[in-house]
């Protein structure tokens, strides 16, 4: 019989942590670095791209904007070759909205007078059979940063009682411990979706000005915890428009190569929120436009062969529709952001505007009709490594 | 060649069709016909075992099933043996499959296999019975270990997966080969129907592709193509080739004086 193991754990003294290399690209040097590119450089990565963040860089800079053709050619190529014609679905499931933060371009943030709630385990599972029978397999939980209303314990009894079915369940909630995330894990969690919102540590003070994720060290860190612990999924992110966006997505990608070197063994998913108006929060101070997200797909897409692009309902169809082919794997569908959205608080405002209501079978028409597989189950409960509790 | 036998079971197709890849909707499945493929590998972590039926378009197996090809569940996601095992348990519970194509993969990048893992995968999943089909690196002397623990086949890679990169591993392919005393399926890298040709004209006994075919402009004619390929390799091994001369056969030969002009033996010899 085979002994049950334990993560593995990379105990090479000189592995740097990423707050460190992250310290090595100041927003001021990114800033200037991005603004210097000239078009000769963008035309020598793209003869030769390497996996860098150098490479990285250069596509992400004004200069390679004449060049975004040819870098869709290739990132359509490169996922292609990579995952086929594979797209994959899943559905968030919030269940609290209580929080503690002030983020300012939250509709959820603890100032603002919205409806809150926490759902009972019983209505969080009604929430999670109606996405079930819809043919969802893959489940985020998502909550706001409030350990009183729901603690990690809350999330674990949860994960134990849906495991059966679902095929990956995967949280999007506060910064945990180790421990905690190993709790998470042994319940059936096999993935962990933390954004870090913003990289530039100045622009993150403004825009967290009171509650616990102030600290943005300490949110940094916490997806290494979760890698440590043996998630097997990793998603981060940077929401856009609070910042330049080229930075942000260069730091992102940073990230990426950072997480794919140090800890192996995890997939790694990024996605490109796109900030929008909630009540209650501030319009975004840098908006991003179309060009600009497709630039950063493909160019992340370039750098990162191998990593999930996720593409939410935050999204238009027609957005949605065209982006796909440029290196999108996963995509939600039919997405309420409030909780008992699914089942009994239709009318609630959620923690943004959905763009696409369009619904899982719809959508599933919809990525058929354009060539793809549409894949509801990628992963099975049986592939968890550690032991399930 | 002898026809391709695992397990006491022979087959006339030495292609195999691996589907992580997808061709778009029904392509996929036109593409295994065209093929005239009779093993294909699907990804348990793509199925449904608890609820088949849910899933809103029609899987891959659905659309396959009737159609005569013998469907061997792979363990992809798989990180370590003990995964394996698992899902491999619950895919012969759930649906009594007892082939498993073994991938033991934790790098999720490049899908490299695990060579110890493999091994012990294949040691334990033997003992309970399974038709283990192992997919390793290029190396012979796991390749040996493998066949010593009952695997009915190994499965080295040609190049790293989903590369399209042809044979880059042709002179470890050609020692396990050598070695071998199971079938020898060269697995993943295989990105043109000459690469296929390539790897039975070294000796395997068969191929797996999947990206080179799901992810082609045109899979089901790229299937084809494979096919044939792979069916002219055989009729051209079975032809017994003469391979490659290193040195050339000169007209005018040096050493003909000791045929004709031997010089110990007499006058009277001619």
């Amino acid at each position: 019989m085979i002994q049950q193991q334990a993560p593995r754990q990379n105990n090479n003294p000189r592995a740097q942590d990423f707050s460190e290399q992250l310290s090595s690209w100041p927003p001021e040097l990114v800033d200037r670095r991005l603004y210097g590119v000239d078009t000769g450089e963008v035309r020598r990565e793209l003869k030769k791209p390497s996996r860098s963040p150098e490479t990285l860089l250069r596509l992400l800079s004004p200069a390679a904007e004449p060049y975004l053709e040819t870098m869709a050619q290739e990132a359509a190529l490169l996922t292609r070759q990579r995952f086929g014609h594979a797209m994959q679905f899943y559905a968030p499931l919030y269940v609290s909205n209580y929080c503690r933060n002030a983020c300012r371009y939250c509709g959820f943030n603890c100032n603002t007078h919205v409806f809150r709630s926490s759902l009972s385990q019983q209505e969080a599972l009604q929430e999670a059979d109606y996405l079930a029978k819809q043919g969802f397999r893959h489940l985020l939980l998502v909550s706001g940063e409030d350990p009183e209303h729901v603690p990690v314990e809350y999330f674990a009894q949860l994960a134990t009682k849906l495991r059966s079915r679902f095929a990956s369940i995967s949280v999007e909630i506060y910064p945990l411990r180790q421990h905690e995330y190993a709790r998470l894990i042994s319940a059936g969690v096999d993935g962990l979706t933390l954004y870090q919102e913003t990289y530039d540590p100045d622009v993150y003070l403004v825009m967290h000005p009171a509650g616990p994720k102030k600290d943005f060290h300490n949110r940094l860190a916490a997806v290494e915890k979760g890698a440590r612990a043996g998630m097997h999924r990793l998603g981060i992110g940077a929401l856009l428009g609070l910042r330049d966006w080229r930075a942000e997505a260069f730091w992102t990608g940073l990230h990426a190569l950072y997480l794919q070197r140090q800890y192996w063994r995890c997939r790694l998913s990024i996605s490109f929120p796109r900030m929008r108006k909630a009540p209650g929060s501030i319009d975004p101070p840098c908006p991003v436009d179309d060009k600009a997200i497709v630039q950063m797909l493909c160019a992340l897409r370039i750098v990162l062969p191998d990593a999930d692009m996720v593409l939410s309902t935050r999204e238009s169809p027609q957005f949605r529709d065209n982006i796909l082919p440029l290196g999108v794997t996963r995509i939600s569908a039919a997405s309420r952001t409030n909780p008992g959205g699914y089942t009994f608080q239709e009318d609630t405002s959620g923690q943004f505007e959905v763009q696409d209501t369009r619904s899982l079978q719809h959508m599933i028409r919809t990525v058929y009709q354009k060539g793809f597989e549409p894949v509801l189950k990628d992963w099975d409960q049986a592939l968890q490594t550690q032991q399930l509790q | 060649m002898h026809r391709l036998n695992i397990n006491g079971y022979s087959f006339n197709s030495r292609l195999f069709i691996g589907t992580g890849k997808f061709a778009a909707g029904p392509v996929m499945a036109e593409a295994v016909q065209a093929s005239g493929t009779e093993i294909v590998t699907v990804a348990l972590r793509r199925v449904d075992l608890n609820e088949p039926n849910s899933q809103q378009a029609p899987s891959l197996i659905e659309r396959l099933s009737g159609s005569g090809v013998h469907i061997v569940p792979n363990t992809s996601g798989a990180k370590t043996a003990e995964d394996a095992l698992r899902i491999a348990r619950l895919a012969q519970a759930a649906s009594g499959y007892d082939w498993i194509k073994l991938e033991v993969t934790p790098d999720v990048n490049y899908l490299l296999p695990d060579p110890v893992e493999t091994l012990k995968a294949t040691e334990q999943m033997v003992e309970e019975g399974f038709t283990v089909l192992p997919y390793v690196n290029a190396d012979p002397v796991l390749c040996r270990q493998l066949t010593e623990a009952g695997a009915p086949a190994v499965m080295p890679l040609g190049a790293p997966i989903g590369t399209n990169a042809g044979i880059r591993t042709q002179d470890m392919l050609e020692i396990i080969i050598e070695q071998a005393t199971v079938p020898v399926v060269v697995d993943a890298g295989l990105g043109l129907p000459s690469h296929a040709a390539k790897a039975v004209e070294l000796g395997a006994d068969a191929v797996l592709v999947n990206t080179a075919i799901a992810t082609a402009g045109d899979p089901v004619n790229m299937a084809r193509a494979f096919a044939q390929a792979v069916r002219a390799a055989e009729q051209a091994v079975d032809a017994d080739p003469r391979g490659e001369q290193k040195l050339a056969e000169p007209s005018s030969p040096l050493t003909g004086f000791v045929h004709n002009h031997d010089t110990t033996a007499g006058a009277t010899s001619e």
